[in-house]
């Protein structure tokens, strides 16, 4: 229910931060838009190009089109190999959490603790890992007869790649699932057991509805951060071997910084900015319609 | 199918109790008939919860025994009692059709489809969830979804007992009246066990053949509504029972007589083991504590309420520290603040002595005599 | 401070919440809104509060226009049917917040708020914190919050609801008068007839978010001006019987006939409804009446008991009539524990009966005016 009284001046504290998003993210954002519709002979001096860099980057017969398109598609199964693997897992995990006494503290700060590593440094500690020449993993696999190279084998820089990302971030949906599980009252079990539910009917009828809103978040901001993940990758591979682990971010800093290809990678970076929002638009649409259709 | 029986059941939190304080629930001896409803009535903190808690499992009590049939399942879990429970919120599986949930119970008990289908068919016809029962559960209102619970509580003729455990609170005021009756209406239909945990009167009173009265971790008193109302054995019971609930008097007793504030008041039996002057306290229902026209006692009328349907006067007995107390008004008799006349029935006066009822000695043999 | 509401209303966009509540609301009286869920009181209560801003009609405090006007604006307490407290704060610093809001000297303060809890009994709790009280304790801390502010208009949204009977009888009993001494306006939600009956003063029926009658309490009662606003108060539900009124006799939809009298007597020929309440419904058995002893005044039909509602004092038997003219709910005085099946006669009071016409309001015959008789009463409760 609306609770606003009508003489309120609490806009006015908006103001200042108002301001401050304006410098800092407006007019670059403002600055890049301008990029996508111009090009340059250098001196400063630009031209309009109109939509010339989109059609370019969207037409897959181009150089740029092709290279949009690999990093897309490699981006996307990188995001859909991810969520398949983290979001059963945490379930999993959050399901063995413990439910009561020390052990509960006890578990829950030792699933934290990939949480807290900052990103650069979780990519450092999987490089290390996985070398043939000093890292257990690569040691390991390369002494059990596996193929197993990360500067070489693609399939070897994926595998690194997802297990660190799991690794990272499947501890996020465990501890969310933790709290749904936690809010489901103790009437619900009790009348399960009552009911002569087993184990994985209270899972299947009880837990997994109960879950729905909170997998929906923890799926959104997953696929999110895989989306636009780039340090730890960047930190293992470099987006190597070749094209192999190059997503879309790793590739737009190459384009923007490495070959200072302005137009392309403003338009490169509008159109990405531009899946992200229809993304989280398509997320929040079906959260609320869902919400709306349970509240009826 | 079968009694229920507490022997001697009692339960302190912690363990070993040292003095009666101590306990949540003090030992009760009672036995449930198969196929009649209780209720278990009383305020909140009064161990009501705690005594369905130990039915129902999830509490294993410090003392005592818990037989269904001749089956001792005082530590036996939740699953292996054989009983159905119905919540104060509504419990309902999200996923599943009205129907489905209807025969949760059921399927996992293995029962055969038609059997089921049968039995789903009837309890929804009870409770008027014929129409819904395609739908899912999930987008229904809290009133179809209690509904779906007391379903789901009822569907099972096998289990030793129903619980209930005041599944009236999420439900609309005005729907009460509906469900209060259809609840009745559905024990008369099943036969089955039923025991109701409640704070409200009006549910216990209206659904249960016998109402456990508790306060302070004791069943003060197990009687039909109408002991209760007629007789109740303990001055708690009076005063929790009826709206507004007994006047209580300090006075004293001696023979068949008692003194209150100065007045002398006939009593309907006599008290001989109450010694003479026996400090105590009586008891009447404003129901049976009348103004009238005619002879009474000389009151003075402080205050009047008017219920719509009927009149109740507030009066006192008259002189500073005089006690009052609540009296009705007859029909089409007019009434002002100031000075009225009361008539107490002797015959519904009660005696309580340490908050308890003395039984008197009739009369009538007396005057024979 | 008076408070008037004139024709005061509130659309989202097609849906009308408010439809012309017009109220006259005076310093130190009692005024009662009664209906059922949903059916605008809570909403009135934020118009007048000033929550909400009204789309139609003017909100006037001691003849100055007030609508729109914010809530901080205005001297507004309000208690809510869920125990709203700080849960970090202490009962007395729940009970000094409003002051110290104010600004007002930490001596006047500590006078104040010991006055509250000493008029809610809160004396012994000063200290702990609202998760430590019973409910009971918890609404009587919002209750002390709103009685500290002195605000000159107190809204009590279903105080009581949430808590059990015999607390709600006792709070019942003192709420009226302590807030009495303040001198403000005092506003209380209810959906119980009953409840209403005992605050007195004066009584607002409300219909799906329209006022359908304003008076004093006791008065609404006995004189229900329309359908709607007899059955906001009626509890159990009023009973109501379709008849069509010709030469003097009335006919029921069975066939059933008996003479006009009552509310029907005189009437012009035509279908109305009889409506009456559970106490204008005797039960009478094979062994005797169990009314009053009275005789019947209007007609009487058999049937089946269905179901016995017992309140404690009194007992509401459920009838399903023979004739087919639905189920009719009579009050018995006592307890009296019928048991589905039994059969009963139904014998109706038509002195205490309503007729209400096709549009659902009160009519009665030309030159008399429709009255109910009550239980003999000679005069006005005194309030």
């Amino acid at each position: 229910m609306d609770t606003r009284a009508f003489a309120n001046r609490a806009w006015l504290f908006v103001v200042p931060v108002m301001i401050v998003v304006l410098f800092s993210s407006l007019t670059p954002m403002m600055t890049v838009v301008n990029y996508s519709f111009q090009d340059t002979m250098g001196q400063n001096n630009f031209f309009w190009n109109g939509v010339g860099w989109f059609q370019n980057l969207l037409d897959p017969t181009t150089a740029v089109g092709q290279r949009f398109q690999g990093s897309l598609l490699r981006n996307l199964l990188f995001s859909a190999v991810v969520l398949a693997i983290e979001v059963p897992l945490g379930i999993a995990v959050s399901l063995c959490i413990p439910k009561s006494g020390w052990r509960v503290g006890a578990a829950l700060v030792l699933i934290a603790l990939p949480l807290l590593i900052p990103y650069n440094v979780v990519g450092v500690i999987w490089q290390l890992f996985s070398r043939t020449d000093i890292g257990l993993l690569g040691v390991g696999l390369t002494a059990a007869g596996v193929p197993f190279n990360v500067t070489q084998d693609a399939a070897s820089a994926w595998f690194v790649i997802i297990v660190m990302d799991v690794w990272h971030w499947t501890s996020m949906l465990a501890l969310l699932c933790y709290a749904g599980l936690k809010a489901i009252p103790d009437a619900y079990y009790q009348a399960a057991r009552i009911d002569g539910a087993n184990r994985w009917s209270v899972f299947r009828n009880i837990e997994l509805p109960k879950l729905r809103k909170v997998l929906v978040i923890g799926m959104l901001l997953r696929f999110m951060g895989s989306f636009m993940i780039y340090t730890e990758p960047f930190t293992v591979t470099g987006g190597g071997p070749g094209e192999a682990t190059s997503f879309l971010s790793i590739d737009l800093v190459k384009m923007a910084l490495g070959q200072v290809d302005l137009g392309n990678a403003a338009a490169y970076s509008l159109v990405y900015n531009l899946i992200t929002l229809t993304v989280c638009w398509v997320f929040f649409t079906y959260t609320t319609h869902a919400d709306q259709k349970d509240a009826a | 199918m079968a009694d229920i029986t507490l022997d001697g059941i009692g339960h302190a939190y912690g363990g070993a109790p040292r003095s009666e304080a101590d306990y949540a629930l003090k030992p009760i001896h009672h036995v449930w008939e198969s196929g009649k409803a209780y209720a278990l009535l009383g305020p909140s903190g009064c161990g009501k919860t705690t005594l369905l808690n130990i039915i129902s499992g999830l509490v294993i009590p410090s003392h005592g025994r818990l037989l269904f049939g001749d089956r001792d399942v005082t530590r036996l879990p939740t699953e292996q009692r054989n009983i159905a429970q119905v919540f104060q919120f509504p419990v309902i599986y999200d996923t599943m059709t009205v129907a489905e949930n209807l025969a949760f119970p059921l399927k996992n008990r293995g029962m055969a489809r038609p059997q089921i289908e049968k039995r789903v068919g009837e309890i929804a016809a009870m409770l008027d969830l014929v129409p819904d029962l395609g739908r899912r559960a999930r987008g229904l209102t809290a009133d179809a979804k209690q509904k779906i619970s007391l379903g789901r509580g009822l569907v099972r003729s096998d289990v030793s007992a129903v619980l209930f455990d005041e599944p009236l609170t999420v439900i609309d005021p005005a729907l009460k009246w509906e469900l209060r009756s259809k609840l009745k209406a559905v024990h008369r239909a099943l036969d089955l066990l039923m025991i109701y945990v409640t704070h409200d009167q009006v549910e216990a009173l209206t659904f249960a053949d016998k109402v456990v009265v508790m306060n302070d971790g004791r069943a003060v008193q197990i009687g039909t509504p109408t002991e209760l109302f007629e007789r109740p054995e303990h001055t708690f019971v009076g005063y929790f029972i009826g709206s507004p609930g007994m006047n209580l008097l300090r006075g004293e007793v001696s023979g068949a007589e008692a003194r209150v504030d100065g007045h002398v008041l006939p009593l309907g039996a006599a008290y001989p083991n109450l010694a003479g002057g026996a400090s105590v306290k009586l008891g009447i229902r404003p129901d049976y504590a009348t103004l009238t026209q005619g002879e009474g006692l000389p009151v003075t009328v402080t205050r009047i309420d008017d219920l719509g349907r009927k009149l109740l006067a507030h009066v006192s007995l008259g002189g500073a520290g005089a006690q009052s107390l609540v009296a009705s008004v007859p029909r089409g008799m007019g009434v002002d603040l100031g000075p009225a006349r009361l008539r107490l029935d002797p015959a519904k006066t009660h005696v309580y002595h340490d908050e308890r009822r003395v039984e008197g000695r009739s009369l009538t043999a007396g005057r024979a005599a | 401070m008076s408070l008037v509401l004139d024709a005061v209303g509130l659309k989202r966009g097609d849906e009308v919440i408010i439809a012309d509540a017009s109220l006259d609301l005076q310093p130190g009286t009692m005024n009662v809104l009664l209906g059922p869920t949903l059916s605008g009181k809570t909403t009135l209560m934020r118009l007048m509060a000033g929550l909400d801003r009204p789309t139609s009609g003017r909100i006037v405090e001691d003849g100055r226009d007030v609508t729109g006007l914010g809530v901080k604006a205005r001297s507004v307490a309000m208690v809510y049917q869920q125990f709203v407290n700080y849960p970090t704060l202490s009962v007395y610093d729940n009970i000094a917040s409003p002051l110290r809001v104010q600004g007002l000297a930490k001596a006047e303060i500590e006078a104040r708020v010991a006055r509250a809890a000493k008029l809610m009994r809160l004396e012994p709790m000063l200290k702990r914190t609202p998760a430590q009280l019973s409910g009971g304790q918890q609404q009587r801390t919002a209750l002390a919050r709103a009685l500290v502010k002195q605000a000159k208009l107190v809204l009590l949204d279903e105080p009581l609801a949430n808590l059990d009977y015999k607390l709600r009888e006792e709070l019942r009993e003192e709420l009226p008068r302590i807030f009495a001494e303040t001198g403000a306006i005092l506003v209380y939600a209810t959906t119980e007839p009953g409840e209403a009956l005992l605050l007195r003063g004066r009584t607002a029926t409300l219909h799906e978010g329209r006022i359908t009658q304003v008076g004093p309490t006791a008065a609404v009662y006995r004189d229900p001006a329309n359908r709607d606003a007899a059955r906001v108060f009626s509890d159990p539900p009023l009973n109501e019987l379709a008849v069509t009124v010709a030469g003097g006799t009335a006919t029921l939809a069975d066939g059933r006939g008996f003479p006009a009298e009552g509310p029907l007597a005189g009437l012009p020929d035509g279908a109305c409804t009889l409506g009456f309440r559970a106490d204008a419904a005797r039960v009478a058995t094979q062994g005797g009446g169990l009314g009053d002893g009275l005789p019947p005044s209007g007609p009487s039909f058999p049937g089946a008991v269905s179901v016995t509602e017992i309140s404690g004092s009194e007992s509401f038997v459920h009838v399903v009539t023979d004739a087919g003219l639905g189920t009719v709910v009579c009050l018995v005085e006592g307890v009296h524990a019928f048991e589905p099946g039994d059969r009963v006669a139904v014998e109706l009071d038509l002195g205490a009966a309503f007729a209400f016409g096709p549009d659902g309001r009160r009519i009665a015959a030309r030159g008399g005016r429709a009255v109910a008789t009550g239980p003999g009463l000679r005069q006005p409760v005194p309030a």
